[in-house]
């Protein structure tokens, strides 16, 4: 065995070290194995009780050209023994399985931070592909860094000498490297292997085969880079970070995609009436469509069309039979989908759009998040076309809103828009698990009496019109995207009924308010300023306003989960403060909706780099801003 | 292969046309085809003893996809193109339903073509009624994907120069499993057409040759008209010879692929010779769907004076009708298995499932 060559390392006597929190970012070729890497090393930290925070960056190509700089793929943890609310500014820890990999992630490595390279990967080749003209391991670039540099490959191909692989299994067997460095962080991080090996088994033992034993050959390499870890003292301490001070209950890790599906499918049952999900493939969309796909049992529909168009068209069909019609995409399909959203708006059906925002426009940054469909969610359809918008804030509730979208969706008949977004739909954070039994019913009724109905007659709270389904005798009716008369539902050209039935329709949406929670503000009663934000800017949001305020600073925080309408309590909030920050991954859009509607002169913090905001980054505008 | 049944039982309900017509005034231009195909539909919705509450009519936009309001059943007057996808949505959710779909040759085949074709494949159970009458009517006078190379018209005004699409070739070559065609003036045959795409279990296509008499009048009259339409159409029957003609002197014969107009009785040739229809043959419906008359009257007349022998007939009637697995059978049926092998949907067994841990 090579010994490990630690740069500043004394090996001494080792310590055991307890720490609050720990940043980790794997990065390699995007065939590395880097997310399933990542994906362990959460779980285990979730199981372990620690907080914690994901965020999974990778290339829109699925095997980008090998070793190169675009085909870095990350995952980057935060896990904690104290609450935290976003995956971490800077890691305290890299590993790097590659130049590219190493190139691209340096530059948000703090001095004196861990480097842990796979010095296998570093060939003349290796370098080219990641256009580096001197070779970092010895070029002084890792001299500020604590480097190891670790021949990973070798020494996994080493341990799985005993292992035997048919010879054109090879690079399989050496595929296993990721989880030899995960063994080297488990040790580091004083993390127990058999949440692991459980999983390993659960995951490949189909796969495995006897000349092919990927089952072994993961939890031998597991195993082999913890002992070496061990062996070697390599690393001047060992580590714990201790569960994290949680409420009581029952937990889960849970992505957002994950999330929104679960609360579609639960909402289905609160509210008794069948799930129709109408999808077409699409990033970062589409593990939803997966996810629901899987969930038959719960006579779940998922149809997957042959178009963006079509999905929304069948959802509204299936929404008008009385089945609850989903449709799930990102911002371009949005756009396809805009003239159906509002024959919805117009025949007035239940629909809830599902929108999970990547980088634009167009094409834009397919595997990149964002926050920029507000306005089209809002405005881009044509004509008067009020829709309901929600937006959650984290991974998780991403579930309790699915489950809200339902409930406006249906309440007030009409299009519902979930703003979820690429940072929401990968990351990953703990999830205490609700009992299914104190989730509010929900209350969805047809109309079966023809007696007193009308297709446009209103509820006079909700506005809405009742859900009247094919099927039902006696109440055979028409509907369509023809402007039609007030209670009757005839064709009406009127310009008069034309006018009432905009204003209605609006009205309707506005209506929903009286169901929206306060807007609630976080900070001492003499701030002066406030940071305003929606969606997944709210865990960056938290902790820097947190930061802030501990040091003193006069600065309170928001945060809008409804968007359309916003709650009622909202211009009398913005009104109290002198200050209005709005921190936004767009060019100001939720800025445009607030200074529109409430006269406020606010002032945006922006971002549009197909990443969330770091916490130091709105630390230095709120600290700059309230000076 | 399951013979068509039309659904009848002692409890159906008993209709007249009136039942089937609403207060809605009807807005299509006088002497417009669309009446006749109204007509025929509900008085054939009358007939079928199929609750009206259970049926609906949907459509996208154009002359014919005003069709729901005038149909007093469950209607949904859509967008353009889409009626085929929204229809498929409505079927899904609730198979009981009988569902069909009122389109024209801009709406099906131009804007929604993507839909259509993937309506037919599926075999979802909808009856799709395409009103071809070659020309866009509601937008006053553009030419269509049907209307013939060449044409005259608003936005071509030296003549059309797209190839235009032939309807029951593409619902063929789409997997359709009841395609078939009529004329909106064959009252009889349209609505024994109609009765049978009732019965039909799966995705239905019938082309309708519909006349605009305001943008494209008599457009299929060198076909249809009474004096000739015997010796210009072929009925095609199950089992039946191709055979047509004012005396049923002519018929259809096979020479290699190729369809060929022979005269029974000259050189021989019987009706042995003849293609003998077979509507559950794909193949043979699709060299059938290939056989088209003149598409116009003075390339009829140019043909008359050529080559007699190349005017082919219009097939009317049933090119395919095949029972298969419908897609909503299929949807229902894979739900019915993995409720069978999983349990019914639990909503705490889903939400407490994968790596957990307590917190005391």
């Amino acid at each position: 065995m090579t010994p490990p060559t630690a740069t500043g390392s004394e090996a001494t006597a080792k310590k055991r070290e307890t720490l609050d929190k720990v940043v980790i970012r794997f990065a390699g070729d995007s065939g590395d194995g880097m997310q399933v890497t990542g994906g362990h090393f959460t779980n285990t930290a979730a199981v372990l009780g620690n907080d914690l925070a994901t965020f999974p960056d990778f290339p829109a190509e699925i095997r980008a050209p090998a070793g190169s700089l675009p085909g870095v793929s990350g995952f980057q943890i935060q896990f904690a023994a104290t609450d935290i609310h976003t995956p971490g500014d800077r890691p305290d820890v890299l590993v790097a399985f590659n130049p590219a990999a190493l190139k691209v992630s340096l530059k948000d490595m703090p001095a004196n931070s861990v480097v842990i390279v796979n010095t296998d990967s570093f060939g003349e080749v290796d370098l080219k592909k990641a256009n580096c003209a001197t070779n970092p391991l010895d070029d002084g670039t890792l001299d500020k860094y604590q480097a190891y540099k670790i021949p990973i490959t070798e020494l996994t191909m080493k341990a799985l000498e005993s292992i035997k692989f048919a010879e054109k299994d090879r690079p399989n067997k050496e595929r296993n490297k990721n989880f030899f460095a995960l063994g080297i962080l488990y040790w580091l991080y004083s993390r127990p292997l058999d949440n692991t090996m459980a999983a390993i088994e659960r995951e490949f033992a189909k796969k495995s085969k006897p000349d092919r034993p990927i089952v072994q050959a993961a939890q031998m390499a597991l195993k082999a880079g913890f002992a070496y870890a061990e062996a070697t003292e390599l690393f001047r301490s060992q580590y714990s970070v201790p569960a994290a001070k949680y409420q009581a209950g029952t937990y889960r890790n849970i992505s957002g995609n994950v999330a929104l599906a679960l609360g579609l499918v639960t909402a289905s049952k609160l509210a008794n009436v069948p799930l129709f999900y109408g999808s077409y493939p699409i990033t970062p969309a589409s593990d939803i469509l997966h996810e629901l796909s899987n969930h038959k049992n719960f006579g779940v529909k998922t149809f997957q069309a042959e178009d963006e168009i079509a999905a929304v068209t069948a959802a509204i069909g299936a929404s008008y039979a009385g089945a609850l019609g989903i449709t799930g995409t990102s911002g371009p399909g949005v756009a396809l989908k805009s003239e159906a959203i509002n024959l919805a708006v117009m025949t007035e059906l239940p629909l809830v759009i599902v929108d999970i925002q990547r980088g634009g426009p167009s094409t834009g940054l397919p595997t990149k998040t964002e926050q920029a469909d507000l306005l089209q969610a809002m405005f881009g359809r044509n004509s008067e076309s009020p829709v309901g918008i929600l937006a959650p804030a984290t991974p998780a509730e991403c579930f309790q809103y699915a489950i809200e979208a339902v409930r406006f969706a249906t309440k007030y008949m009409c299009p519902v828009f979930l703003l979820s977004d690429g940072y929401l739909a990968n990351g990953a954070e703990p999830w205490r698990i609700p009992d299914p039994a104190s989730l509010p019913k929900m209350e969805v009724k047809f109309r079966t009496e023809p007696e007193g109905w009308a297709p446009y007659l209103r509820n006079e709270v909700t506005l809405s019109r009742d859900w009247a389904v094919p099927g039902t005798p006696g109440m055979e009716h028409r509907i369509g995207g023809i402007e039609k008369s007030h209670i009757y539902g005839s064709v009406n050209y009127d310009p008069e009924n034309h006018e009432f039935m905009c204003r209605v329709r609006a009205a309707k949406i506005q209506r929903m308010a009286q169901e929206i929670p306060d807007v609630k503000v976080h900070g001492p009663e003499d701030a002066q300023t406030l940071v305003i934000g929606w969606g997944s800017t709210y865990g960056a949001t938290r902790a820097a306003v947190e930061d802030c305020q501990r040091r003193g600073i006069k600065v309170a925080r928001a945060h809008l989960r409804h968007l359309n309408p916003f709650p009622a309590n909202l211009g009398k909030v913005l009104s109290k403060f002198k200050k209005v920050l709005v921190p936004e991954m767009n060019l100001g859009q939720l800025l445009f909706l607030l200074r529109a509607k409430f006269l406020v002169d606010a002032k945006g913090v922006n971002k549009v780099q197909g990443k969330p905001f770091r916490v130091s980054e709105l630390i230095e505008v709120i600290e700059k801003e309230c000076k | 292969m399951v013979a068509p049944t039309t659904p009848q039982s002692p409890a159906t309900p008993k209709y007249t046309k009136a039942d089937f017509q609403t207060d809605q005034e009807v807005r299509w231009c006088p002497g417009c085809g669309d009446y006749a195909i109204l007509n025929a539909a509900q008085q054939v919705f009358a007939q079928l003893g199929f609750p009206k509450h259970k049926m609906v009519m949907v459509s996208g936009i154009g002359c014919s996809s005003r069709f729901p309001y005038y149909v007093n059943t469950y209607g949904f007057h859509t967008i353009h193109g889409r009626a085929p996808a929204m229809a498929t949505g409505i079927k899904l959710a609730n198979p009981e339903l009988q569902v069909w779909v009122a389109t024209g040759d801009g709406d099906a085949l131009s804007i929604g073509g993507n839909h259509l074709i993937h309506s037919l494949r599926r075999n979802v159970d909808i009856k799709i009624l395409l009103f071809n009458n070659r020309i866009y009517g509601l937008t006053k006078g553009q030419y269509s994907p049907t209307s013939e190379l060449g044409k005259m018209n608003k936005s071509a005004p030296y003549g059309t120069v797209d190839q235009p699409i032939n309807p029951i070739t593409l619902a063929l070559a789409s997997e359709a499993t009841f395609v078939a065609r009529s004329v909106d003036v064959y009252a009889k045959h349209l609505m024994e057409i109609l009765k049978k795409a009732a019965a039909h279990k799966g995705s239905a296509f019938i082309e309708i040759l519909q006349n605009c008499n305001i943008f494209n009048d008599l457009a299929f009259e060198h076909f249809v008209n009474r004096e000739d339409r015997n010796k210009l159409n072929v009925v095609l029957e199950h089992g039946k010879p191709l055979v047509f003609g004012d005396k049923r002197e002519l018929g259809v014969r096979l020479n290699g692929l190729n369809p060929e107009v022979v005269k029974i009785g000259e050189n021989g040739i019987t009706e042995k010779d003849l293609i003998v229809h077979d509507e559950h043959n794909p193949t043979l419906a699709a060299i059938l769907s290939r056989l088209n008359p003149p598409p116009t009257q003075t390339a009829m007349d140019e043909a008359m004076a050529k080559n007699p022998a190349s005017i082919m007939p219009l097939p009317i009637g049933i090119f395919r009708n095949d029972r298969l697995p419908t897609l909503e059978e299929r949807v229902d049926g894979q739900i019915a298995d993995v409720k069978k092998k999983k349990g019914d949907g639990d909503i705490k067994k889903l939400l407490f499932a994968g790596d957990m841990w307590d917190v005391k």
